[in-house]
């Protein structure tokens, strides 16, 4: 079969590999239909997550058609087209018990800090993802599901990853009716985040970027008021002037470890690794928001240590809340209002490429090129 | 403003309601999904088993010494090999993951697979084609100079520098090498 291979950083091509086989009595094999690659793709693309090896196929958000099934697999049948959640996870250890799905203690020997994920290097696993023609699902009874015979395929795509995380991003800052919200990133979690503050109730709804196509897509997907930070010599002054003086009640931070806006932490993080990341914009949700407030963190760090603003953390009295998503908690509200109109996830989509320019589509996501928000790819055996 | 007990912060339920599709309907955080947090509920996950049958391992699995075990389930992708399996070997096996020499020692693998790899893909007749892998390729098709100048990027101001940033290390680390043989025949 086709897969994206990783070859090193900046670098990706298109291998023949072997179609992955059965490994556990639970697996199954699922024939890919449709790829996405995520703004945290990037963060492997770019050689920042540690034990990325040469070979690996990325790709945490796919869903496709199921091609074989192991002895113990009840609850799906060959032939089913199936969403997968970018989590790997057992459904049955003291974590996934309580709803931890993200944070499952069974699937990740690399790992406790972190729990399983397609594509996502070993420190998540060591599992290939489904930027291929074909991807192996371990706890088949218990990730997937069909899909609903009204949702579309792209809808069902963005439910793997992209909808969910975004809606968990404005779900942990605990919003009240009238608060005000402000999203740092206007990428896919961050559009979803900021449409979702209104669905909780949010009286003002602030995104910040410095892309001008997609804060007009925080506009008008997501209804928002926008700021270019370039525009200003200080964001965290302007949005507290925006505020009252008051700051928000609400920041969630939908960038993570390669965040831009300071020379040092692009060099120190982002290019030499010396960091678990670049926390520039977690850095501002903590500045912005208003004394007692919440801040929600959706960006992906790596494991290593961050420059993170603990002391003004302290002395504001914040709650920092943050979490990989546990995606399949969050599906049955989500399909709700996708049938009720409410969200149409596919029209954050941009770009939609074959496997075989896999480098093209990397390079241009990496590099925000062509207005690129969200690309999707459309393997050849789909 | 902040500075009198008066809120200043105004919104209208009615206008935003109009204006803003489904604007409220899970305002009762009840509403919400995975709420409450952390709530036990073993039954609703689909897994029928107490513990998950146990995945063969084939070759010796590297893992945390944070585990009291192997997991149950693990990925058999891309085993330890060579020199970077080595390091990365000694990486899991010495440190925890609360330790930076962890990482650290994980990164330095990673940069020593990418030269193994790409000298055994050089041997294998199937050679990194170093320009193409990047994707650079595609910068005309996609709009490379009018993506990024007269938009206010605030990452174009850096990233003159990045290319340096990225290959300046391998082009340092090849000069040296190169000398060091070079020191060695001549000290012959
Ligand atoms: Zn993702
Ligand atoms: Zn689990």
């Amino acid at each position: 079969m086709k897969a994206m291979v990783y070859r090193g950083p900046y670098r990706v091509r298109i291998e023949e590999k072997d179609i992955p086989a059965i490994e556990h009595p639970n697996d199954a094999i699922v024939r890919v239909t449709r790829a996405a690659i995520c703004g945290s793709d990037l963060h492997l693309y770019h050689g920042m997550m540690p034990d990325t090896r040469v070979g690996t196929t990325f790709g945490h958000e796919f869903i496709g058609v199921v091609e074989a099934v192991g002895p113990s697999v009840a609850n799906l049948q060959v032939g089913d087209r199936v969403m997968v959640p970018f989590n790997v996870y057992c459904g049955s250890c003291w974590f996934c018990a309580r709803g931890l799905y993200s944070n499952c203690h069974n699937v990740n020997p690399n790992a406790t800090a972190v729990g399983g994920i397609y594509g996502y290097s070993h420190t998540c696993g060591g599992y290939d993802g489904g930027q291929a023609e074909y991807v192996r699902v371990p706890f088949a009874d218990v990730g997937p599901m069909v899909i609903p015979e009204w949702l579309d395929d792209e809808d069902a795509l963005m439910l793997t990853d992209a909808l969910p995380t975004g809606y968990f991003g404005a779900q942990l800052g605990d919003i009240t009716e009238g608060d005000t919200v402000v999203v740092f990133g206007a990428g896919p979690i961050g559009l979803f985040a900021a449409k979702s503050s209104w669905l909780m109730g949010a009286g003002r709804v602030i995104v910040v970027d410095h892309l001008e196509n997609r804060l007009a897509k925080a506009r008008e997907f997501a209804h928002a008021e926008t700021f270019h930070f370039g525009e200003y010599d200080d964001i965290v002054v302007a949005l507290k002037k925006a505020t009252d003086h008051l700051g928000a009640d609400v920041a969630i931070d939908a960038v993570g470890a390669e965040a831009d806006g300071n020379l040092t932490q692009h060099i120190t993080a982002a290019k030499f690794k010396l960091q678990g990341g670049s926390p520039i914009a977690l850095n501002w949700a903590i500045d912005s928001v208003r004394k007692g407030g919440n801040v929600s963190v959706m960006g992906a760090y790596g494991p290593m240590f961050s420059a993170v603003k603990f002391g003004d953390a302290m002395n504001k009295g914040l709650t920092l809340r943050m979490n990989q998503c546990p995606v399949k908690r969050q599906w049955p509200r989500l399909l709700e209002h996708i049938r009720a109109g409410y969200i149409k996830p596919s029209e954050i989509i941009t770009h939609r490429l074959p496997l075989d320019d896999i480098a093209e589509g990397y390079h241009m996501f990496s590099a925000k090129l062509d207005g690129c928000i969200k690309p999707v790819i459309v393997p050849s055996a789909a | 403003m902040p500075y009198t007990a008066d809120d200043p912060r105004q919104w209208s339920p009615d206008e935003l309601r109009a204006r803003i599709p489904g604007w409220g309907v899970d305002s009762d955080p009840a509403d919400r999904p995975s709420y409450p947090k952390q709530r036990f509920a073993p039954g609703e996950t689909g897994a029928h088993w107490e513990l998950p049958d146990q995945q063969p391992e084939h070759a010796p699995r590297e893992r945390s010494i944070e585990h009291a075990r192997l997991t149950p389930v693990f990925g058999t992708v891309a085993p330890l090999r060579g020199l970077s399996g080595a390091i990365r070997r000694f990486a899991y096996a010495r440190f925890s993951e609360g330790r930076a020499a962890h990482w650290l020692l994980l990164i330095l693998g990673d940069r020593v697979d990418v030269i193994e790899s790409s000298v055994t893909s050089l041997v294998s007749g199937h050679p990194d084609e170093l320009v193409s892998e990047t994707g650079v390729l595609s910068e005309k098709r996609r709009h490379g100079i009018a993506s990024r100048f007269g938009r206010g990027r605030v990452d174009v101001k850096h990233q003159w520098i990045d290319p340096l940033l990225v290959v300046g290390p391998w082009l340092l680390a090849s000069w040296g090498a190169i000398a060091l043989v070079r020191k060695v025949f001549r000290s012959r």
